[in-house]
């Protein structure tokens, strides 16, 4: 990738996607982070423990599989 | 309401606040919740590009860094921290978001005619389909690239607001391009 061609690209996207120039916070986020502090936890239901041994056997099963869904990740 | 109330305490105060932070106290995460919360909406707005998605993904970016508290360590500066934590989340956000993409037209069979790009319906349509382009890229890339090439950020802040390394970023970014070039190149546009 040389300069010229970075530019190009960045042209392009620039005029389909032009920089997010308004990027302030408008409003104070406190109420919201204070609610959401308030919100239960999830439990950690059976599905999720089942899911969760289940990838556990298929990585242990089949190491090949754990490069693989870490470059996915 | 402008929301940046990071002017109205010292720096001194704003590193107690953080000493108390780490150390659990409730009080010292609201003002540090203040000080922060609009340059880490700056950084997440940035990378999605939808304000009320933003918002949510910053209270929810403080919402793990309270879970986390314990593992901040107070000699080092809260912003990239943080900013690395909203990272993650904005391109989780990114790839749920991708399963309702578009599918571009540079994968069918249609193909515009080059001097069609004259009539201003078309340029709106080719610049429709390089942003559905853009959003197809893989989160990561699309993560770097948008504050590469779009907001024009420089690489060391991206790679320590990413976490990851500069090297990395140049990486994902000229995979970008090239995903990109090939696009355009379907739509018949060539530097």
């Amino acid at each position: 990738m040389n300069d010229e061609e970075l530019s190009f690209i960045r042209r392009q996207v620039k005029a389909a996607m032009p920089a997010f120039e308004d990027s302030g916070l408008r409003t104070d986020l406190w109420p919201r982070m204070l609610r959401r502090m308030e919100e239960p936890s999830p439990i950690f239901g059976w599905f999720e423990s089942a899911l969760v041994a289940l990838i556990v056997m298929s990585f242990l099963s089949f190491p090949k599989l754990i490069p693989l869904m870490l470059y996915h990740l | 309401m402008a929301a940046d109330p990071a002017v109205l305490i010292s720096f001194q105060e704003a590193m107690d606040a953080l000493d108390r932070f780490a150390e659990g106290e409730q009080d010292a995460f609201e003002t540090v919740f203040r000080q922060y919360q609009g340059e880490i909406y700056g950084w997440i707005v940035r990378m999605v590009r939808e304000p009320a998605a933003a918002e949510d993904l910053t209270v929810e970016t403080f919402w793990r860094i309270y879970k986390l508290r314990k593992r901040f360590d107070a000699r080092r500066p809260f912003g990239p921290w943080a900013r690395r934590i909203a990272s993650r989340l904005a391109i989780d956000y990114l790839r749920s978001r991708q399963r309702f993409a578009v599918p571009s037209l540079a994968d069918t069979s249609v193909l515009i005619v080059p001097h069609d790009r004259r009539d201003p319906a078309v340029q709106g349509e080719l610049r429709a389909q390089i942003e559905r382009d853009f959003c197809r890229l893989p989160p990561k890339l699309r993560a770097a690239a948008t504050l590469a090439l779009i907001e024009e950020r420089p690489y060391d802040e991206i790679a320590d607001g990413l976490g990851i390394s500069l090297s990395a970023v140049k990486m994902r970014v000229a995979r970008a391009v090239r995903r990109l070039r090939a696009s355009l190149e379907k739509l018949g546009i060539r530097p």
